[in-house]
């Protein structure tokens, strides 16, 4: 039987829930051999080569690309998870949502002090780069997600836990202390 | 100055913080606007932090606009309104002002309000005009009445034609008709003035309050609690002194018949309010209007005045030693909450109107923490007439478990709107063959927070074991969109909302989104089982009436109209995103000018 | 008085005192009612609802609603607790509680209840309302993105003169808490870490305070919410 597979991304994130996968410690070597990863930063597979069975995201949509990566994601796993704050709920990226994108745009390319006064004020629009969205969208909003595990980032104990109950097909014991916002 | 000017009005009001809202009102009459400055002055009149005094301003719809216009135009945008063209109304008020709803033109002269029901269903569209009610409204007469602003003319001088019975008195002078289609002999048929109080006072108050349960009188706000049980249990109290307070804050949309008794009928309830203040020991009364019926004070203000004169009202009443009582009239200023009557309680103290938390009751702690009665106006006219005709005679009428009459407020899709004051127990279908209403698709009884019922159950009848109603009844003839009246009335509860309370503030605005992603096509099979849910849990944990019947309009069609909802969502589909790429582009494209390839265009074509 | 009460609650016996609340009683019979707008010592305003229970069929907040002789009352069964998760999570989406990011987070009492419920993603759709961060006078910050609107500010905090510092403005989902500037700005220091330590959430904050109790050593860090009331069944 082959080893089940498991794909990750990082879309409007920090990569701080990618490092918390990372801080399974030596359990990573364990994983290794239960696990076959695919596309993910982590072994810098850009594009899909098989069917997947478990997704991990990290991040929520705040451009286009983010969109076109969930929803391929989305076409590609069999089981998908928005793992950490900002893939719930649009996290830290989502204190903009409210805010006219064009004061975004603006403060960000304006009027930001690191901008020299002397030099022109240009909004990047080239037309290769991903379009901002109105707003920051969690995840579950655009394709249908399976499950969530929150903080920020979600502790490593929580993402080895979760992954195991999965791959046995056992419910997750959630014992106090696992599930963090923060 | 301002400040000359508000340290006046707070001196008239004897400097009483009780009396805020009638502070706040007079001087927001005469400075024409509330700023936060003025409020502060209030504040520092009243020795009171500004907090306090900005609370109460910002809690009612009235007061809450900063600057209202010189004309400040209130329009009703309720449902049966929207039906009689108010949309069309509308938009010629804000071609002809130069402003959108929600404004007031730069001039500061006309200011365009939207607002809920104010109680002219049956004269729709309509609109309030700083205080002057405007009904039947055309597009000429909107177009009419702007140029009057502008030219700054006396709005009541448009109010024309006048309305029909006490409208058009001298001290009314009112375009609003009283369009009553049946009178009955509880509310409407001849009263003698004098005839209720004379029976009363010739019994003990024991046995008012026995005849008034011996008459089985059920309250007619809706909820129907036994009226002579209410005032026993306040009359028991040993606090003093006792209240009357009668709610005459009818908001429920659709409801318009206490609108009707007041104008022509203050003196059976004024004797209503007096004998139960004998009943229950109390020497005063508060008659709580709703701001929208400010017009009519006046005229009850002047039959008070009458009956004061004869001895009415005031001491020795009916010529009875320490019969003494006498009655305030009070205003709201527009806040639908206020009509449950812990909420008109705290605001006829000067209070946001939020309602308490019960227990203790109003009869144990109601008026300034005092043992009070809050009855419906319709209630204390038909203890008047129990008094005057005798508990026996009442219980000829309706039904056996729900005695006497019922005044209804029929409007919408029916070819004789207006008032009908039936007995207990008439079907639905008798009374819309009554009103000219025989095709319709369906009926909202007891208004948003009552149910909405089909053709199938027309055959029911209204009384408190089947349908029991505040009395507002709307008729949806054949073509309406039932969505959209479901629509509005969530628009309506989620305004109103007191906002105390989580699962009402929020979970109201939570069942409104759903339900216009299930209209907008977006909805799924879990869609609807998930907005029934959340509706039960809201009803279920919600602090008051509001928040526990709020649902009511999404629960009731989904249980009687669920074909409307089935062809509305994807029924083979687990999973439909509201999320539109095209759309979340859109603004960040205006703003670069970035042509939307590559990521974009592929991704949506997915 | 000195009569005692009976109720049970779950169907475990319990007394209680006359004029007690059921939540009271049920804390002083070691059993934990979630709450979250009540503050111990402030006279409770009902208006946060997780605390609902079901006494005789009816709906009730156990804060606000006296116990009476042979009461029996529901509370730690499925509907209502999932009642009680689904108000939290109504909390979660009306307002945006960015966790990482508050001065709050592992004392906060809003994240507490969520943590018991075991809150992974709130069933409804966030709202992403636009609030701000308010000055509330010399000393104080309201982040209003954060309010929960319990009252137990508007309760709880008044002047020596008993003036309302803070209070509630507007009303329906516009509702926000906000104070008197002047009374604010000349509360004593006491006062103001007052205010900051009643908020349940992170939106009263004292200027310039804040993170002082490090990761691990938080308030819910280690045990949930109410476990200092619950006694196991014997």
């Amino acid at each position: 039987m082959s080893k089940p597979v498991i794909a990750t991304a990082s879309l409007a994130g920090c990569f701080g829930c990618h490092m918390s996968i990372l801080d399974i410690d030596e359990r990573i070597l364990q994983l290794v051999e239960l696990v076959e990863f695919n596309k993910s930063p982590i072994d810098d597979i850009k594009t899909f080569t098989k069917p997947v069975d478990i997704g991990l995201i990290e991040g929520g949509c705040c451009n286009s690309e983010n969109v076109e990566n969930l929803r391929s994601f989305r076409a590609n796993c069999k089981i998908l998870i928005s793992v950490g704050e900002c893939a719930i709920m649009g996290g830290l990226p989502a204190m903009r949502n409210g805010i006219p994108i064009r004061e975004c745009l603006e403060e960000a390319y304006f009027h930001t002090p690191t901008i020299d006064p002397a030099d022109p004020r240009i909004m990047p629009h080239d037309e290769e780069l991903p379009v901002i969205l109105d707003r920051v969208y969690p995840n579950h909003e655009i394709v249908p997600v399976d499950y969530y595990l929150p903080g920020c980032p979600p502790s490593a104990d929580l993402i080895w836990k979760a992954l195991v109950a999965l791959l046995e097909g056992k419910p997750l014991d959630l014992s106090y202390g696992l599930i963090k916002f923060d | 100055m301002p400040k000359g000017i508000i340290e006046t009005v707070v001196a008239r009001h004897r400097k009483d913080r009780t009396r805020l809202l009638d502070i706040v009102r007079d001087v927001r009459e005469e400075l024409g606007r509330i700023t936060p400055e003025d409020t502060a002055l209030i504040a520092a009149s009243l020795g009171v932090s500004t907090i306090e005094v900005e609370g109460v301003v910002t809690f009612y719809h009235f007061f809450g606009n900063e600057a209202a216009g010189t004309y400040a135009v209130y329009l009703n945008t309720n449902i049966v309104a929207a039906m009689k063209g108010s949309t069309a109304i509308k938009a010629v008020f804000e071609k002809a002002a130069g402003v959108p709803f929600g404004n007031v033109t730069p001039d500061g002269r006309i200011g365009l309000h939207e607002t809920s029901c104010i109680g002219m269903n049956d004269q729709e569209p309509s609109a309030i005009i700083n205080g002057t009610i405007f009904t039947r409204l055309t597009p000429a007469k909107a177009k009419a009445l702007v140029t009057a602003m502008e030219a700054g003319k006396d709005i009541r001088k448009l109010a024309v034609p006048l309305g029909d019975g006490a409208n058009a008195s001298k001290v009314v002078r009112s375009m609003v008709h009283n369009n009553i289609r049946r009178k009955g002999p509880v509310l409407f048929a001849p009263f003698r003035s004098g005839s209720a109080l004379k029976k009363a006072a010739s019994l003990s108050p024991e046995d008012v309050i026995a005849e008034v349960k011996r008459a089985n009188l059920l309250g007619r706000g809706g909820a129907g609690f036994p009226t002579g049980l209410k005032w026993e249990f306040c009359r028991r109290e040993k606090g003093q002194p006792h209240y009357v307070v009668c709610n005459a804050d009818e908001g429920e949309p659709g409801t318009f018949k206490d609108r009707v008794i007041l104008t022509e009928m203050p003196h059976l309830l004024f004797e209503g309010m007096a004998l139960a203040g004998y009943a229950i020991g109390a020497s005063e009364g508060v008659l709580y209007l709703r701001g929208e019926y400010a017009y009519l004070k006046p005229h009850l203000e002047k039959v008070l005045a009458g009956m004061r004169r004869k001895k009415w009202l005031g001491t020795g009443i009916a010529g009875k030693r320490g019969f003494t009582f006498d009655i305030a009239v009070m205003l709201g200023a527009g806040a639908y909450i206020c009509g449950e009557e812990s909420a008109l309680i705290e605001s006829a103290q000067g209070n946001r109107g939020e309602p308490r938390d019960r227990p203790p009751f109003p009869v144990q702690n109601g008026y300034f923490g005092k043992p009070t009665t809050v009855n419906n106006v319709e209630t204390l006219c038909a203890a008047a007439r129990i008094l005057a005709k005798g508990a026996d005679w009442f219980k000829t009428l309706g039904t056996p478990r729900s005695a006497g009459t019922k005044v209804l407020s029929v409007s919408g899709d029916c070819k004789k709107p207006g008032v009908y004051e039936v007995p207990f127990g008439l079907s639905v279908a008798s009374l819309l063959a009554m009103a000219g209403g025989g095709d319709a698709r369906a009926v909202q009884v007891g208004g948003p927070s009552g149910a909405c019922i089909p053709r199938a159950q027309f055959e029911r009848a209204i009384a408190f074991e089947d349908l029991a109603t505040g009395g507002s009844v709307i008729v949806f003839g054949p073509e309406r969109d039932l969505f959209e009246v479901v629509r509005n009335f969530m628009d309506f509860f989620v305004e109103e909302s007191c906002g105390w309370c989580t699962p009402c503030r929020v979970g109201n605005v939570l069942l409104k989104r759903e339900l216009e992603k299930i209209m907008a096509g977006k909805g799924t099979v879990r869609d609807l089982e998930e907005i029934e849910a959340w509706g039960k849990m809201i009803k279920a944990t919600s602090r008051c009436g509001l928040g526990q019947t709020s649902p009511n309009p999404i629960l009731t069609t989904l249980q009687n109209f669920r074909e409307m909802y089935m062809a509305k969502v994807d029924a083979g589909r687990a999973f439909i995103s509201e999320f539109d790429l095209e759309e979340a582009i859109r603004p960040a494209v205006a703003v670069t000018g970035q042509k939307p390839a590559g990521h974009a265009a592929e991704a949506d074509h997915e | 008085m000195s009569n005692i009460i009976k109720i049970t609650i779950d169907g475990r016996e319990c007394t209680a005192r006359p004029g007690q609340t059921v939540l009271e009683a049920a804390a002083a019979n070691g059993i934990y009612i979630p709450s979250l707008c009540r503050f111990e010592g402030l006279k409770p305003a009902g208006s946060c609802r997780v605390c609902t229970v079901r006494v005789g069929g009816r709906y009730q907040a156990s804060c606000t609603f006296p116990v009476s002789e042979g009461m029996a009352v529901e509370s730690a069964v499925p509907d209502l607790e999932d009642m009680r998760k689904a108000i939290v999570e109504m909390l979660f989406v009306e307002g945006n509680h960015m966790c990482p990011t508050c001065e709050k987070s592992g004392n906060c009492e809003l994240q507490a209840l969520a943590y018991r419920f075991r809150m992974l993603v709130p069933r409804f759709p966030y709202l992403f309302p636009k609030k701000a961060v308010e000055p509330a006078g010399s000393k104080l910050l309201m982040e209003q993105n954060r309010c929960i609107k319990c009252l137990r500010c508007a309760t709880g905090i008044r002047t020596k003169d008993n003036k309302k510092v803070f209070g509630p403005l507007h009303r329906s989902v516009e509702k926000k808490l906000f104070v008197d500037p002047a009374l604010a700005s000349a509360l004593p220091e006491r006062w103001a870490r007052k205010a900051m330590d009643r908020c349940p959430v992170g939106c009263i904050l004292r200027k310039e305070v804040g993170f002082a109790v490090p990761v691990g050593r938080r308030k819910y860090d280690k045990a949930p919410i109410g476990s200092d009331i619950e006694k196991p069944r014997s």
